[in-house]
């Protein structure tokens, strides 16, 4: 672990707080796309190390909040079916639908497995042929590859009892979703440098020319972080609009071809609804026409399922950067970790998890 | 028809698996507990197949405990839920400052399961139970139908004789004491991870799982005033802390620099996200000692073959909380997960 370590190195880190101190000179609001380092940044206390002239807001890039409610219900309907084997990510099953979660579906009977691999997934249809599996294909650029993969596979191995509901989302189209809101707030965005290790830097060029502001690729261990906002911040104060890499280390500006071939083969881009958010143009992912009769909502019949998003829960304000998770006032009372109202305090990767579980103090329990 | 002598036990025919028959009571059942249980746990309190095993406390004064075991696989680097089983309920006894005595062992099993399988963990139960001379005496088994159970569950429960002079429990634990770690954190946790299904990765780590009584022991017999003692199994080093904290009204203050962690373990935390800080250990404790007796305790625990390390302190404020100092030197919450870590997804 000596490669992590030295991105942890505590002289480094508050050389570069000495840093930040000296450029910024003007007040910023800065928004991290990844809920990876939305996660870092409160595990380490950066945002305590950085001047409090520099506020950093929390993006979108957590792929179990921002999944839609209808998509929640509609996994929860096909995995109540006797005949479906339900895989997801573990994180998935705790996030609430409009009335209930795939975790209290398992309780109830249905048939709801945690897989770490969509290959996984495929493995099992093809050892229980007399049932169906279907995966819940959810997250970012980074996710997607693996899914197209399952899908080719299954496709190539002739598997008739494998499908996906397909919740992919893209993160360009998110990011030009908050900068066109006319209550918009972020002057410069640490993009998330899993994401541009696949698909590369390319989408951000036109997003920083037309909406003037400055994108730093970043990565996601506290140096990679400080080191992004040092390059944003500098480019902030020079009036400067460009895009950079701070993690060259992984992203190369084309991204990753063969990932990219892969996900292009499978998957179309499509009109998706954002939790908290709303409908944005070209956000998400479909299966192509090739591969159509691999799509669960189809096979299942649970396209026509629609729901309302409460009204209680401020998610999706949170999720574009308009209020910070503990101004919500639902936040560590009636929205807690184990009593989530939004899935933002369900991820691990969630900004309101993230901060219940670091700025606030321990939950109390009886001794 | 009696079962004959139980001297001499026929191995059991290769290949077998228990059958819903070997829970019915009948002859079946009573060969399995002959060629397996009995054959590993040669107690003569348990030979005399009674119902209930009669200890003789005499003057002392006595710890009890329980605890369930479902760990999957049951198999896994360094151990076996029947180790696991042994050293968990007798490093709970460890813990009130008692010497592990007797144990009784409840066995549910799955129709199915092999009964290769479950010799193997009756021998590794019995071999964990030698270790410190701690005695099988009494025992239940029952069967269910396949589907109904994963194999194997098993309970424990534990008696000792409390050693300690003075309580160790955490109401004791005062503002000033340093905070001891017993070794490197997250062993067992990582180790069952690396064989789960789905999940497997090569890896060289083994379970970090192991008796805590000669630790416990040479630490009490150092004469150092221990105040109290927490073994960090489920949810780890965190919320191990908590609990001390919350239950103490006291606040504990941690350094996670100086929290131990190998580089495996990290490693693998890191692939998938996780928290070393909140992942299981079955060999490592938190010890709470006043300041002045923090080298006799930390030189006694390295001669038990310990690799101690304090990694912070016990304040009086804020109340109830485990503030951590991060590797970057900010300090934050160090929070009770709400429940199981998950890894991630990205």
């Amino acid at each position: 672990m000596k490669y992590l370590d030295e991105y942890r190195d505590r002289r480094a880190a508050e050389r570069y707080a000495r840093i930040l101190q000296t450029l910024a000179k003007n007040p910023w609001t800065v928004m991290e796309i990844c809920g990876g380092q939305t996660h870092a940044i409160v595990r380490f206390g950066l945002d305590q190390l950085i001047p409090k002239t520099i506020s950093l807001v929390h993006g979108p890039g957590c792929p179990v909040c921002v999944t839609p409610l209808e998509l929640i219900d509609r996994a929860i309907a096909i995995a109540r079916k006797p005949e479906v084997i339900f895989c997801s990510f573990g994180d998935m099953l705790r996030v609430p639908g409009s009335q209930s979660s795939l975790q209290e579906a398992r309780a109830q009977g249905a048939d709801v497995r945690v897989v770490y691999s969509p290959l996984d997934a495929v493995e099992l249809a093809r050892r229980a042929p007399e049932r169906q599996v279907v995966f819940f294909a959810v997250g970012f650029e980074t996710t997607a590859p693996m899914s197209a993969m399952a899908a080719s596979l299954a496709r190539r191995s002739g598997l008739k009892n494998f499908s996906l509901l397909v919740a992919h989302v893209l993160v360009p189209p998110a990011m030009e979703a908050i900068l066109s809101s006319p209550d918009n707030k972020v002057q410069g965005f640490l993009a998330a440098g899993h994401v541009c290790t696949i698909s590369g830097c390319a989408e951000y060029a036109p997003l920083a020319a037309k909406y003037r502001v400055p994108i730093v690729v970043t990565g996601f261990e506290p140096l990679d972080i400080l080191q992004g906002l040092a390059m944003l911040v500098r480019q902030l104060e020079r009036g400067q609009c460009e895009v950079q890499n701070q993690y060259a280390r992984s992203v190369r500006a084309g991204g990753n071809a063969a990932a990219q071939t892969l996900l292009h083969e499978v998957y179309e881009p499509c009109l998706r609804q954002w939790r908290g958010i709303g409908p944005i143009p070209a956000s998400g992912l479909r299966l192509r026409e090739a591969f159509a009769d691999l799509d669960a909502e189809q096979r299942f019949e649970v396209a026509q399922i629609a729901a309302a998003e409460p009204k209680d829960c401020l998610a999706g304000e949170v999720l574009r950067g308009l209020r910070k998770p503990h101004e919500c006032p639902a936040f560590g009372a009636l929205c807690t970790p184990e009593h989530p109202l939004g899935a933002p305090m369900v991820s691990s990767e969630g900004a309101c998890a993230a901060y219940h579980r670091y700025h606030r103090g321990g939950e109390k329990v009886s001794a | 028809m009696k079962e004959p002598g139980l001297t001499c036990p026929v191995p059991h025919e290769p290949g077998g698996t228990v059958t819903l028959a070997h829970g019915s009571g009948g002859r079946l059942m009573h060969r399995l507990i002959r060629d397996i249980f009995l054959a590993a746990f040669p107690d003569p309190a348990l030979r005399e197949a009674h119902d209930g095993a009669i200890l003789d406390p005499s003057q002392d004064r006595l710890a009890f405990t329980t605890d369930s075991f479902v760990i999957r696989p049951i198999f896994f680097p360094g151990g076996d839920i029947g180790s696991l089983a042994v050293h968990g309920t007798a490093n709970d006894l460890a813990m009130c400052g008692a010497q592990p005595l007797y144990l009784s062992c409840g066995c549910i099993l799955e129709e199915g399961l092999s009964l290769e399988a479950l010799a193997t963990v009756a021998r590794s139960m019995a071999a964990a139970a030698a270790e410190i001379g701690l005695r099988i005496v009494t025992g239940d088994t029952k069967v269910v139908e396949r589907g109904k159970g994963d194999g194997i569950y098993l309970n424990t429960a534990g008696v000792g004789r409390v050693i300690a002079a003075q309580p160790i429990r955490p109401d004791r634990v005062r503002p000033g004491d340093a905070v001891i770690v017993s070794g490197d954190v997250g062993a067992h946790g990582a180790a069952v991870l690396s064989v789960r299904e789905g999940l497997k990765f090569e890896t060289e780590l083994k379970s970090d799982a192991c008796h805590l009584w000669p630790q416990v022991r040479a630490l009490l017999e150092s004469e150092a005033d221990v105040h109290c003692l927490r073994d960090l199994t489920r949810g780890g080093l965190a919320t191990a802390l908590n609990e001390i904290a919350q239950t103490a009204g006291l606040c504990v203050r941690a350094d996670e620099s100086s929290i131990p962690v190998r580089p495996a373990v990290a490693g693998a935390c890191e692939m998938f996200g996780l928290d070393p800080l909140y992942m299981a250990c079955e060999g490592r404790f938190a010890a709470f000692v006043p300041q002045h007796d923090c080298e006799r305790a930390l030189a006694a625990l390295q001669d038990a073959g310990a690799a101690p390390v304090v990694i912070g302190e016990v304040l009086a404020e804020p109340r109830g909380e485990v503030r951590l100092t991060t590797r970057i030197g900010v300090e934050r919450a160090l929070d009770m997960l709400s429940g199981e870590q998950l890894p991630r997804i990205c």
